[in-house]
């Protein structure tokens, strides 16, 4: 069994691109010694350009990170290259130097206390992992007793904003059907900008986002003006649909509220419970970023309850997000499911164990029409939904005059992927495991397996 | 599901319009119902038709170790170990990743130097890719299998002709060196068969790479060549003939350095270079009028004697203007034929001819006499001196690292550049030891390391991996830029070694 994280994982860690390449330049025998690792850790000392060598241990259930080095960026060169050393299977030494293990016993002491501490709400831990790393050591569970009150009026201002949003949304939309979408193209992002703004001051960024996407349709290509008017259609929706939540069916309403923005912190998804401890298979991660803020999608699986879960963390643009899972490996972990329906989106609880490496070498899969069939039940639930995540068991990418497609024995859909030739080298032209979102737009490949395992795409 | 896309064409109609142009009650929430139909509805569609997979991989798979480092040196585009790995991986057989085939062709594309390792390491799952993709055309005309003999076989003969017919200029030099190196006879009919028809500046490159291994087969198309329409071409197939000992036109010229040249009585060489160019020597390559800052006659007598099968100033019967009395018994070494006196004004011109004709006629004796030479008046004669470089390359390949050593020993490095890429690599014993002398005495004497870049470079690629702890010991010694330099050089030695280790 190799537990062990891969080079590209390692490098997912990373803040920016010069850090993965100071840390791969760090990666080589020569500048550590005192090197070892455990299952709990990795560490070792690095020589650098002072007399006293930087001391670097790495805790991997985080990953939590610390050294002596005077660097900012986090996790910094010394820690990221003592990962890839162990993740070249070179670090051999076990013996836990003492600077090291009292380190890792003030964590395990934490980590108790917050276990304790959480323990009367839902016997969970802290919410997305402990990755802050420096900063670690206040309890994220332990919030103060907040003014219920007051948190109250808050929300009862937003929702005010948030439904007169929805109205001057409905009104515009209207506006711009009388005029005729033939007009789109004339009017530029400018209009929609413009209204994306006043919906952010209405604090319904779900608004927002949709809103300035409509700016760029008119732009996309042969068939606009279906396209436009499939997400006029849905954003109208969607205000109607807020308009009226307080009649909608619970999970629906949820969805709505979710949709246009309403957040639900993970400390209270995994204080309102119900965790739902499972072996979770690491599908694989993406992240996107914009101007203000980095992305991550990391998507689960429960090997045991066949559940499939989308965790989202968040980073300042050039700075990775917090959460980071090994693609490929099974976290022994704690879920609790935020409301909205269909049920994807997770907060991630206590960790039990280190990821490890799964019982099967690659994960079971279904067909591209089935694919497509689980995502037409989804949007039963949630009609604004683009994609649902989907493992395709064998699936051949094939480059065609119209683009790529991921073909199976049950037909074709479109595929997109950063690097779609790397996964047609990796499978080598024969049926490969893939997995992706598959939605009314075609199959975003994520991972696929091959005879060597997982391979990020 | 025809009549939801015939209500859907009348929506995107009627939303284009405007409602103000006709009316559409309901127009958005009827298209909402409409885009989730058809959302939910989506069904796969036919397949395309797939291309054949693959050929099976019959290579072992890189060790795990040796795939990370690859894709670490594509991804960081490693100009100065890629190389290096990629012809290791070659010769030691391994199959590349497929996953790293698309980052391997993009390389090679972009860097021509890496191509025949890339490609041939590549491998048929490689090619198999490359015929997908236009952007990777090139892999193409790469041959797939180079050195073994199933090149011999027909598929294998078309593809080299499609190269040859079609390919890229550099391309068909490639190919064309290669095929000599197999086959020179079958090289030269390749070129024969295309000759008349190559642009000039082509020929002249194609005619260059006939040196690999020219023989008396030759002759005749180069004798042919000495009537080219272009002056360079003439030049060239002269050149080449005049690296043939027995040659016509080494004859010819042995004829002309015997009216230049006269063995006196006390065995001294009195020399009276031609006065004019005629036609025949113009034929035979000679330029009428002096290209460099040299007076005519003198460049008339260097390429002469340049051209001069080097025996016939050996052979005592040949030996122009021998008395009865001066019979020589012994035929002459280099050594003494270089000891005899020489007409000062012309002894330069003797003595870079020779230089010259040992290089073309690989002839290691004497390489070996005339550099004994250049060794002893490195200094005073460094300017005019040639080429010992290229006299080095005639010598086999641990007399070159010798010589080389004793030079650096003697000299340092400010002049050793040029010889020091002429030896074996990784370097022998003496030479690195010689080496490392001289760049810890450069750092003792305060000089600036980058005026060492040079050798520097050249050191990092062939130092041996041993020389990494004495190096280290260096640096340890050294002032701040001297010791960065220096713990760089080490570091690269250990990289490279780790590297190699890996593919083992």
């Amino acid at each position: 069994m190799n537990d062990r994280w891969s080079t590209d994982h390692v490098l997912s860690l990373a803040p920016d691109a010069p850090s993965q390449k100071a840390g791969s330049k760090l990666a080589k025998p020569e500048p550590w010694s005192g090197t070892g690792a455990s299952q709990e850790a990795v560490w070792g000392a690095c020589k650098g350009s002072g007399s006293r060598p930087y001391q670097t241990v790495v805790a991997l259930d985080g990953p939590a990170y610390r050294c002596s080095c005077p660097s900012r960026k986090f996790p910094c060169k010394h820690a990221l290259g003592l990962l890839l050393l162990w993740s070249a299977d070179t670090l051999t030494g076990a013996d836990v130097p003492e600077w090291a293990e009292s380190w890792l016993a003030g964590r395990r002491r934490r980590a108790e206390r917050a276990d304790l501490a959480a323990a009367p709400a839902a016997g969970g831990s802290g919410a997305t992992g402990d990755g802050s790393g420096r900063g670690e050591g206040a309890s994220p569970a332990a919030a103060a007793p907040r003014d219920e009150a007051a948190a109250a009026a808050r929300r009862r201002r937003r929702e005010a904003r948030v439904a007169a949003g929805a109205d001057e949304l409905l009104a515009r939309l209207a506006d711009q059907l009388r005029d005729g979408l033939a007009e789109a193209p004339s009017r530029g992002y400018a209009f929609w900008d413009g209204v994306a703004a006043r919906m952010v001051d209405a604090q319904a960024p779900g608004f927002a986002s949709r809103a300035r996407d409509l700016g760029a349709l008119p732009a996309s290509g042969p068939q606009w003006p279906a396209r436009l008017l499939e997400e006029y259609s849905l954003l109208h929706l969607l205000a109607i649909g807020y308009q009226r939540h307080d009649a909608l069916p619970e999970p629906l309403a949820a969805t709505v509220r979710s949709r246009v923005g309403f957040t639900v912190d993970n400390a209270d998804v995994l204080r309102a419970g119900p965790l739902i401890r499972d072996h979770w298979l690491v599908l694989g991660s993406r992240d996107s970023s914009d101007d203000r803020l980095t992305t991550r999608r990391l998507w689960l699986r429960g090997t045991r309850s066949g559940r499939d879960a989308l965790l989202l963390s968040f980073g300042r643009p050039g700075t990775a997000p917090e959460l980071s899972l090994p693609t490929g490996l099974v976290l022994d972990a704690e879920l609790a499911f935020h409301p909205a329906a269909p049920a994807l989106r997770a907060a991630l609880g206590a960790r039990h164990a280190a990821p490890s490496a799964p019982a099967t070498p690659r994960p079971q899969g279904t067909s591209i029409e089935a694919a497509l069939g689980s995502y037409a039940t989804a949007l039963g639930d949630d009609p604004w939904l683009d994609a649902w995540p989907a493992v395709i068991a064998e699936a051949t990418p094939v480059p065609t005059d119209h683009g790529w497609q991921l073909v199976d024995a049950t037909g074709a859909v479109p595929l997109f992927t950063p690097s779609p030739w790397r996964l047609l080298a990796a499978s080598t032209g024969r049926p490969v495991t893939v997995f992706g979102e598959c939605g009314h737009r075609g199959f975003h490949a994520v991972t696929c397996w091959t005879e060597n395992g997982p391979l990020i795409l | 599901m025809t009549r939801t896309a015939e209500t859907w064409t009348d929506l995107v109609e009627d939303a284009l319009l405007g409602t103000n142009r006709r009316a559409s009650p309901g127009l958005l929430d009827r298209a909402a119902a409409a885009t989730l139909v058809r959302r939910a509805g989506l069904r796969p569609a036919p397949a395309p038709e797939t291309p054949a997979p693959a050929p099976l991989e019959g290579r072992p798979p890189l060790p795990a170790p040796a795939a990370r480092r690859l894709a670490a040196l594509l991804a960081e585009n490693s100009s100065e170990l890629l190389p290096q790995w990629l012809t290791t991986a070659r010769r030691r057989g391994f199959a590349a990743p497929p996953e790293l085939l698309p980052a391997l062709l993009d390389a090679a594309r972009q860097r021509s130097d890496l191509r025949a390792d890339a490609v041939a390491f590549a491998g048929a799952r490689g090619h198999w890719l490359a015929a997908l993709n236009p952007e990777w055309r090139y892999a193409l005309r790469v041959p797939v299998v180079e050195s073994a003999g199933e090149a011999d076989t027909a598929e294998a003969a078309d593809d080299a002709n499609a190269v040859w017919q079609e390919g890229l200029f550099a391309e068909r030099v490639t190919h064309l060196s290669r095929l000599r190196r197999r086959d020179p006879a079958a090289g030269l009919a390749l070129l024969r068969s295309t000759w008349a028809t190559e642009r000039a500046e082509d020929r002249l490159l194609f005619l260059d790479t006939l040196q690999e291994g020219l023989g008396p087969d030759d002759e005749p198309f180069l004798e042919a060549a000495l009537a080219d329409r272009a002056k360079n071409v003439r030049a060239t197939a002269a050149e080449l003939l005049s690296a043939l000992p027995g040659s016509a036109l080494a004859a010819r010229m042995a004829e002309r350095a015997r009216r230049a040249v006269t063995f006196t009585d006390d065995g001294g060489l009195l020399v009276a270079p031609p006065e004019s160019c005629d036609a025949d020597m113009q034929r035979d390559g000679i330029a009428a009028a002096s290209p460099t800052g040299r007076g005519d006659r003198a460049f008339w007598l260097g390429e002469i004697v340049a051209a001069t099968p080097l025996a016939f100033w050996s052979e005592p019967a040949t030996a122009p203007g021998t008395t009865a009395k001066a019979q020589v018994t012994v035929a002459p070494t280099p050594e003494s034929v270089l000891a005899r006196t020489v007409t000062p004004a012309w002894a330069d011109e003797m003595r870079e001819g020779w230089a010259r004709a040992a290089v073309r006629q690989h002839n290691a004796a004497w390489a070996r006499a005339l550099l004994a030479e250049r060794r002893e008046v490195a200094h005073t004669r460094a300017a005019s001196g040639g080429a010992p470089s290229r006299l080095l390359s005639v010598l086999p390949a641990v007399e070159r690292a010798s010589w080389t050593a004793r030079f650096v020993a003697d000299h340092g490095l400010a002049e050793a550049f040029q010889l020091l890429v002429t030896c074996p690599t990784p370097w022998p014993d003496d030479l690195s030891g010689a080496v490392l002398d001289s760049l810890a005495g450069a750092a003792g004497a305060g000089s600036y390391p980058w005026s060492h870049s040079g050798v520097l470079g050249v050191a990092e690629r062939c130092l041996p991996f041993t020389a990494a702890p004495r190096i280290d010991a260096l640096a340890a010694a050294a002032t701040s830029a001297w010791a960065e330099v220096l713990s760089r050089l080490a570091d690269t030695l250990r990289t490279r070694a780790a590297m190699l280790a890996e593919l083992a």
